[in-house]
């Protein structure tokens, strides 16, 4: 019987879980332990793992990162939090040299199995250095896996398949979506890494998306369908390494194409996803594949900067409709 | 700084060890800087390319790791490590190799000069980001506190590293975890061409581990028994459960910071002030005219030293390169990882 949890209750489940199975995974990072989480996704776990596994760390994320990678290379499957990815830029250093790059270096000798994860994107009006996406940063990088997904079981299902990777995997949640209820199956449930879900099928535009422009893209084509348009939805699920057999396969039935991308568009997810689509489908396009990203510019505060930054479900819709080449 | 190391140096006692502890001091260090001659030489023939940094005249810190850290012992290390590596048992084959490219380096051809790595030897690299293994270095120590053993990580940096944030932070998190790791910093008193006194206010790099309260000395590090001695009483304090310890290694390199920099930002006579103290030369006479051992027994490790050195440079020179093929290994421990190759 599946369960109705928060998205933060499944994340923690998944970390709980991994943690009796397996005495090397521990957690550590900003108020993980005593204040049970910035945003109480790690609440209750100090009590059931003590202090050597739930590790309160000072406010230094390339030193306790870097601690992370050095305890991976040395036995442990470190997950390390981050309060919000926006605070990892200062990490990005063991990140991208160090969790990436260690097996190359040692030509295989020593792996780095570490998770690091926290929220990724916009959450409200919390202007420009706390509202930024990375996904795209962390895929450009050989050596990492990254899993941007707030399905709030399937949340679940991969982050416990990312603290059982033998290699680093970024893993991208969202703020605003910590209280998100869903359904989560009893039981053991793991999600595989690489693997996009089509959340629903349709004839007449495919729309990718992931993280919580799902939810977007998911108000946009209840919207479309009243309309008599029938979209099909693709959840990627996991941005590194990128499923593109299900777009493809996806778009030889549509035709059609939209992404739905919070990060900016110079190089980001959304221009992968249109090179991949060019190149194993260009036969089947009957328009360019078109995308819906957050302006290209910081995110000032105010509300209504906030709203003309964000994709939205009316941007999405006109985007499939300019791809479907109807009017209005 | 030059007179406070040479007050120091009369003060380890030779007598206090036996031969053999001696000569093996003297052979890793030989060893060291025969392989550091050989790596020169082969990088003037462009055997050897890439970033390239020898470890001729810090060679006393090689043996007294050698003789004051036990094996199993984890450690890591930045960029200057043939030396350090040498003195950690790998091979100079291997090494040598490594620096040649070559499958049958350390890291088969992956890793070059700057990221040597061998399980076996725990040696963790192999590090080419200033002060990037100081953190790491706290994570194994980390680990080895988790898995319950009673090693130490030994984390060595450079005087450059000493004034990257990630030595504060670490520094920080491994005093209040009473994490087991010993803390070298090697002080050749030069980042790349800017002095120790150019950098900072604070010129003794020891005095850094007061702010964290961690016990912290110098060491003078062209002499492998103050060295070994200042390691030893370390280790053991680090052992008894204690955390964390901070030597400061005052040493020189005789050469640039690599094999490209010419070094004019210091003088010929501080160069030779230090080359009058040279840990290889000065050991040697302390063996010989303290009749630890003979000339002839002196001469038979050169003759043996310069017959393994030029071995690892025929062995490297014969292996072969990796094959390209390699480029898509080790990147992913999942074995399917689905590559973009086109």
């Amino acid at each position: 019987m599946p369960r109705k949890l928060q998205l933060r209750e499944s994340l923690r489940e998944a970390m709980s879980e991994e943690m009796r199975r397996d005495e090397t995974v521990f957690l550590m990072g900003e108020e993980v332990a005593e204040y049970n989480g910035a945003y109480k996704v790690s609440k209750g776990m100090l009590d059931e793992f003590g202090s050597k596994r739930v590790i309160d760390t000072p406010i230094a994320e390339l030193g306790f990162a870097g601690i992370g990678v050095g305890a991976a290379m040395n036995g442990l499957r470190p997950i390390v939090e981050f309060m919000t990815w926006n605070f990892a830029v200062l990490a990005f250093d063991q990140i991208v040299n160090n969790a990436a790059k260690t097996l190359s270096q040692s030509a295989g000798q020593f792996n780095c199995p570490i998770v690091f994860r926290g929220p990724s994107g916009s959450a409200g009006q919390l202007a420009q250095q706390h509202s930024q996406t990375f996904e795209s940063w962390m895929a450009n990088v050989p050596g990492l896996k990254v899993v941007s997904c707030v399905h709030v079981g399937d949340a679940k299902g991969l982050l416990k398949s990312a603290i059982r990777d033998n290699d680093p995997v970024c893993v991208m949640e969202s703020e605003l979506l910590y209280g998100d209820v869903g359904e989560v199956p009893d039981g053991e449930y793991l999600v595989p890494i690489g693997v996009a879900a089509v959340r629903r099928s349709g004839k007449d535009v495919t729309i990718v998306s992931f993280n919580k422009m799902m939810k977007v893209v998911e108000a946009a084509a209840e919207e479309l369908a009243k309309e008599g348009i029938e979209a099909e939805v693709i959840d990627l699920r996991t941005i590194r390494p990128l499923d593109h057999h299900a777009i493809v396969a996806s778009v030889k039935k549509t035709n059609r194409l939209v992404v739905v991308d919070e990060s900016w568009p110079f190089a980001g997810v959304s221009a992968e996803i249109a090179y991949e689509i060019q190149k194993y489908a260009f036969d089947y396009l009957d328009a360019p594949v078109t995308r819906v990203n957050s302006a290209d510019t910081s995110l000032p505060y105010a509300e209504n900067f906030v709203k003309a930054y964000l994709p939205n479900p009316e941007k999405v819709i006109k985007a499939v409709k300019e791809v479907m080449y109807v009017k209005k | 700084m030059t007179q406070v190391i040479r007050k120091k140096r009369g003060k380890s006692a030779a007598g206090s060890y036996d031969k053999g502890t001696w000569l093996n001091w003297y052979e890793t260090m030989l060893l060291i800087r025969r392989f550091e001659e050989q790596t020169l030489k082969m990088y003037g023939q462009q055997k050897i390319r890439g970033f390239c940094h020898v470890y001729i005249g810090q060679e006393a810190i090689g043996a007294g790791l050698k003789t004051a850290i036990r094996p199993e012992d984890p450690l890591v290390t930045a960029y200057r490590l043939h030396g350090i590596a040498l003195a950690r048992g790998l091979t100079p084959r291997s090494c040598m190799a490594e620096l040649f490219g070559k499958a049958t380096g350390c890291v088969n051809g992956k890793g070059g000069s700057m990221h040597f790595f061998s399980k076996n030897h725990r040696f963790f690299g192999g590090n080419g980001i200033v002060g990037a293994q100081i953190p790491i270095g706290a994570g194994i120590a980390l680990a080895e506190k988790y898995k319950g053993t009673d090693n130490l990580c030994v984390t060595m940096f450079g005087d450059g590293a000493a004034r990257q944030g990630a030595l504060y932070e670490s520094f920080n998190m491994a005093m209040t975890w009473k994490l087991p790791v010993l803390f070298i910093c090697e002080n050749n008193q030069y980042a790349m061409g800017t002095s120790v006194e150019r950098t900072s206010n604070v010129h003794d790099l020891y005095k850094i581990g007061a702010a964290f309260d961690m016990p912290s000395e110098p060491v003078d590090a062209m002499d492998p028994v103050a060295v070994h001695e200042a390691l030893l009483k370390a280790a053991e304090h680090i052992r008894a459960g204690n955390g964390p310890y901070y030597l400061e290694m005052k040493t020189y390199r005789y050469k640039g910071h690599s094999v490209s920099d010419p070094a004019k930002y210091r003088t010929k006579e501080e160069l030779n002030d230090y080359k009058s103290m040279d840990p290889v030369k000065v050991t040697e006479k302390r063996i010989v005219e303290g009749g630890i051992a003979t000339a002839e027994e002196i001469k038979a490790i050169k003759d043996k030293i310069k017959e393994v050195v030029l071995d690892a440079v025929d062995f490297a020179e014969k292996s072969p390169y990796p094959d390209a093929s390699e480029l898509f290994t080790d990147n992913y421990m999942q074995e399917d990882y689905p590559y973009i190759k086109d």
